[in-house]
């Protein structure tokens, strides 16, 4: 029988809750205060999920980086050999915000996209009314 | 290399020796194995002129004090640094306070000291509403003034290489070679320098640097550290204020700064290594309680930075060493520069450059010593962008020459990227964020260079055309970057995985 | 160059932002907002990780995501805007002197102001830790914007100092980049940070989180080589004998936040001394009419979408200023931190407003606690209005709504406390 101990990140209460299970199969959970903890430590016992937000380097752009993140979480025993695939990838500017930088990262099937535009380094950077 | 004098050491002594020797027709190169001038005790101290009246006329340290004193309004005037004669007070509590300070009044008056008053209540605290109420006298000497003490070597730096003095950076002096008792060159960690004059300046590391040619002396620092607040509090205290001095120092002082901050400090430490600059906690508190038996209430907050100095303590010695060696010739040690070393600054080149003539008369009579007639005795004034604040009208037309001059890069000290490209083309030019803040005291404000830092790095690197990765806060080794993002991603994997866990 | 505004705004982040949109849609007419910076967004282009508009768009965001919307929609304003322009003066009378490299000196005489400077981080320095003064010392912030705008990784092998959420989230970010984070140090016995950054920061990576401890030394010729750290007691002084030394090339500091107030005080506008930003009243006006504060500058807030909340208050605000149809009460009803209160937002309750049923009051607790209730007391200590709440800990900001049908005119103060359930 193994017992692990996690926090709920549902809400700021933060319940400490005890999972226990056997053969790879949670038997009970104890700790939390609401449904919302079950379903935490359900998930998190059996496949925890990360968002993973993080930079891309840029080829010709107003800035080196673009920051990105995933469409969705995707398992965290993935993160940083994910990071180190993300490394590899040069993205050309100009980027767009929501811009699929990579899909299927990492074979999850999950996309990386672009969090904000990058612009082209010799363009007119300006793009609002600006006083002459 | 071949030189006429080589200057070991670029502190504030050396480099007032080199601009006051480039006044003459020779050839000066200056070494100095920091990245920058003014890296050593002249970088942490407290920025006083004194008066004069603590010493014996009769010592180096009372006569040079004295007469350099008048000097610093036309010095600092031509150099184009600040320097203010805001007067100091020695605050008495006692009858036994009293007495030391008609003493230390006496000796100024026998200096030759002019206007040394002591004051009482009412006046001493009209002089200085903020003084610890329990202050009784005071002993007031109007010529005492404040200076940026690095600002002042870069300023004594800059004017010397205008004046043709080489100044190599980075360069540390590791050998005297001699030929029959007579100085003929310097191995550096670039190479050999030969020269038939050497003046020790080297500060810290004058023993070890003396001891090459035979003459012994141990230079033992001690560490003083000093705590500096805010310009909101600048004006707590209007005059230099120093405790009665005991016979081991003046005491911690609490004196405004020439830019305008508050400076409490220095405390007195014997340290083991010359290069121990670590503030303390210990020295913290006896720093706070120190200053706070002059001005009890302290800021609280709004600590703007610590720092220490050491100071040249020579062992068994209570004066200046500056004089040819007897051991060899064409070497001139110019050691044990403490308090009050940086009051002393233009008497000692001058005394430096009349032992300079009687050495060459010896060595090399056929060298003649001729003052130029072309030496430049002012540095250009460098307008800066915090100093126009209440005349900002005028700064129009600096930005309508260089655009550089309308873009604020450091917002706490108010400087622009104009006056910081500047710094990088000087004489001497800033290479490091260090350097540059000394210069253009950006990263000296509040944020502490958090918001400026990363956009000085770009211009250093973008004007000096080198990587980003290579710029230092102080030279080799103090790289502020390591590697491009995703590059150390690549380097180390996933390396940590398993470490790491997750 | 001379110019004049009906409203100037200074800051281009979430709360400048807010503000300009806002006043637009309450008809304020010509406004100029000034950034320092090459792009608007402040702080949140370089705070790329999510937990943003939680709250206001009810969706999950990045910061860039969440500057983009408000940043799209200004574009199509006609508000106008100067970047890379820093403001270096504000007088009393609304007279703005500001510099850029294009323009050089910019005189605005303005109607209206909102200072929306944001704030600094607290520097080592300012914490006066002991030990050399070596290159690897960086405030979380400024190592963030190194890693993800100019693209550089600032350190090796990293201790953090502060559990605050940017610490955290810092530790996260350099670890995800190949860097090595040893040990996060949080001086408190809590964490002031989200326990969600506790869990996907510092133990998704089993990076150690050690309470009741801080950086005693550091030392290090030219760069960083490693701490000493020890236990402190409930005084926060280091406990003799628990040193340890970590080796590390990279010191990373959250030990703080300062509301930028320089040019607040610089025109004479009173401070409170807890939020070190300028005391207002509901519509977060300072005590200069027409001279308004929102965001980080007026107190330093937890999530960007309360900067917008208040943003649009101002925004509001500032509209009525302008139509001068506001009404004062007779006197200010003073907001009054009481027990387990640290401060509290607005300072003062000035204005008589027909219609409005109540008025968010934002605070934050000096000390956690659970199962408390929020009192509000008049003068005479008679409980107005109590409010339950499950858990309130300094890291979060809480609010209470106050009731308008409780503001008599006769009440001169309302004491907020904390008190046990």
């Amino acid at each position: 029988m193994k017992q692990n101990k996690i926090i709920c990140v549902s809400c700021p209460i933060g319940c400490r809750m005890t999972i226990q299970s056997k053969d790879g199969k949670i038997t009970s959970i104890i700790g939390n205060a609401c449904s919302k903890g079950i379903k935490y430590a359900e998930e998190e016992f059996i496949n925890p999920l990360r968002i993973l937000p993080t930079t891309v380097k840029v080829i010709g752009g107003e800035l080196p980086l673009v920051s990105v993140k995933t469409e969705k979480a995707i398992p965290k025993k993935l993160l940083l050999e994910a990071m180190a695939e993300i490394a590899e990838i040069e993205v050309k500017a100009p980027v767009k915000i929501g811009q699929v930088i990579k899909d299927d990262l990492m074979g999850t099937g999950v996309s990386l996209i672009a969090t904000r535009h990058i612009k082209r380094a010799d363009s007119n950077l300006f793009s609002y009314k600006i006083l002459k | 290399m071949k030189t006429d004098v080589v200057i070991i050491g670029g502190g504030v002594i050396g480099t007032a020796i080199a601009r006051e020797l480039s006044r003459f027709n020779i050839n000066i190169i200056l070494i100095e194995k920091e990245d920058d001038v003014a890296m050593g005790t002249s970088k942490g101290n407290s920025g006083i002129i004194h008066a004069g009246y603590n010493d014996d006329f009769k010592t180096l340290k009372g006569e040079l004090n004295i007469k350099s004193n008048p000097k610093f309004d036309k010095l600092c005037a031509d150099l184009k640094i600040l320097f203010k004669r805001i007067g100091s007070l020695v605050i008495g509590f006692s009858e036994e306070d009293f007495r030391k300070l008609k003493e230390l009044k006496e000796n100024g008056e026998k200096n030759g000291i002019k206007n040394l008053e002591i004051i009482r209540a009412p006046k001493l605290f009209e002089l200085e509403p903020n003084l610890n109420p329990q202050a009784k006298y005071a002993l007031y000497a109007p010529s005492a003034g404040i200076i940026s003490p690095y600002k002042f070597t870069i300023a004594l730096a800059d004017n010397a290489v205008i004046n043709g003095v080489k100044v190599l950076l980075e360069t540390e002096a590791k050998d005297i070679r001699i030929e029959e008792k007579q100085v003929c060159g310097v191995v550096t960690n670039r190479g050999l320098i030969e020269t038939r004059v050497i003046i020790n300046a080297a500060g810290l590391y004058a023993d070890q640097v003396a001891k090459t040619v035979g003459d012994s002396f141990k230079i033992s620092p001690l560490k003083g550290e000093y705590h500096l607040f805010d310009k909101q509090w600048g004006n707590l205290v209007n005059h230099i204020l120093f405790p009665t001095p005991t016979k081991l120092s003046k005491g911690i002082l609490v004196t405004p700064t020439v830019h305008g901050n508050l400076l409490i400090g220095p405390n007195s430490c014997r340290v083991k290594e010359k290069d121990d600059l670590a503030t303390t906690k210990a020295g913290k508190q006896e720093v706070y309680a120190g200053a706070r038996k002059l001005i009890p209430h302290l800021p609280h907050q709004d600590l703007i930075n610590s720092f220490a100095g050491l100071r040249a303590d020579i062992e068994g010695r209570d004066d200046f060493i500056i004089e040819a060696s007897k051991k060899i010739r064409g070497f001139i040690n110019v050691a044990g520069i403490e308090s009050p070393g940086l009051s002393s600054v233009p008497a000692i080149a001058e005394m430096v450059s009349g032992i300079l003539k009687e050495v060459v008369k010896e060595i090399s009579p056929q060298l003649e010593l001729n003052y130029k007639d072309d030496f430049v005795e002012t540095l250009v004034e460098q307008p800066k962008f915090a100093d126009y604040l209440d005349k900002i009208g005028k700064w129009q037309e600096m930005v309508e020459k260089d655009a550089d001059y309308g873009e604020i890069i450091c917002r706490c000290e108010k400087v622009s990227k104009g006056e910081m490209l500047r710094a990088i083309h000087q004489p001497l030019p800033a290479r490091s964020l260090d350097a540059i803040k000394r210069r253009v005291r950006a990263g000296m404000g509040r944020c502490q260079g958090g918001f400026c830092s990363p956009k000085v790095l770009k211009i250093l690197s973008e004007e000096l055309k080198i990587s980003p990765l290579k710029i230092t806060k102080k030279g080799l080794g103090s790289e502020i970057l390591k590697t491009k993002t995703k590059d150390m991603i690549k380097e180390t994997g996933v390396k940590f995985k398993d470490e790491v866990k997750v | 160059m001379k110019l004049k505004y009906d409203l100037v705004i200074i800051g281009g982040g979430p709360a400048g932002l807010a503000v300009a949109l806002e006043a637009r849609r309450n008809t304020v007419k010509d406004i100029l907002l000034l950034e320092r910076d090459k792009y608007l967004g402040g702080i949140l282009p370089q705070c790329i990780h999510n937990g943003f508009g939680i709250q206001y768009f009810k969706e999950e965001l990045t910061g860039p995501e969440y500057a983009e919307r408000f940043i799209t929609k200004l574009k199509d304003c006609q508000i106008d805007v100067k970047t890379e322009t820093m403001v270096i003066k504000i007088t009393p009378d609304k007279r703005i002197i500001a510099i850029n490299r294009d323009d050089g000196l910019l005189h605005i005489q303005a109607k209206a102001v909102v200072l929306a400077m944001g704030c600094r981080e607290r520097t080592r320095e300012a914490i006066a830790i002991s030990g050399s003064r070596p290159a690897g010392i960086f405030t979380a912030g400024t190592a963030q914007r190194y890693i993800n705008i100019e693209g550089y990784m600032p350190g090796r092998e990293v201790v953090v100092l502060g559990s605050g959420d940017i610490g955290m989230i810092m530790a996260r970010r350099m670890t995800l980049e190949g860097a090595r984070v040893k040990a996060v140090l949080e001086i408190m016995p809590f964490s002031t940070g989200l326990i969600r950054n506790k869990v996907q920061c510092l133990d998704d990576f089993n990076i150690p989180l050690k309470f009741n401890h801080t950086i005693t030394r550091i030392e290090g010729r030219k760069r960083v080589e490693r701490v000493t750290v020890a236990q402190v007691d409930k005084n926060l002084q280091a406990i003799p004998g628990t040193e340890e030394e970590i080796s590390c090339d990279t010191i990373l500091l959250s030990v703080g936040l300062i509301p930028e107030n320089e040019l607040t005080r610089e025109v004479g506008i009173e401070l409170d001394p807890v939020t070190r930003g300028p005391i207002v009243n509901e519509n977060r006006e300072t005590e200069i009419e027409g001279i308004f504060a929102c965001g980080n500058v007026l107190h330093v807030h937890d999530l960007a979408d309360f900067v917008t909340e208040e943003g649009e208050i101002v925004g509001r605000a500032v509209g009525e200023y302008l139509k001068r149809s506001r009404k004062f009460r007779s006197q200010p009803i003073k907001i009054v931190p009481g027990d387990n209160i640290a401060y509290v937002v607005p300072q003062h309750i000035d204005f008589l407003v027909p219609g409005r049923k109540k008025i968010k009051i934002f605070m934050r607790v000096k000390k956690p606690a659970e199962r408390i209730r929020i009192n509000l007391l008049d003068d005479k200590g008679r409980v107005l209005g109590s409010y339950k709440k499950r858990i309130v800990t300094p890291g979060e900001m809480v609010s209470v709504y106050l009731p308008e049908v409780l503001l008599d005119d006769k009440l001169k103060n309302i004491t907020i406390s904390v008190k046990r359930d």
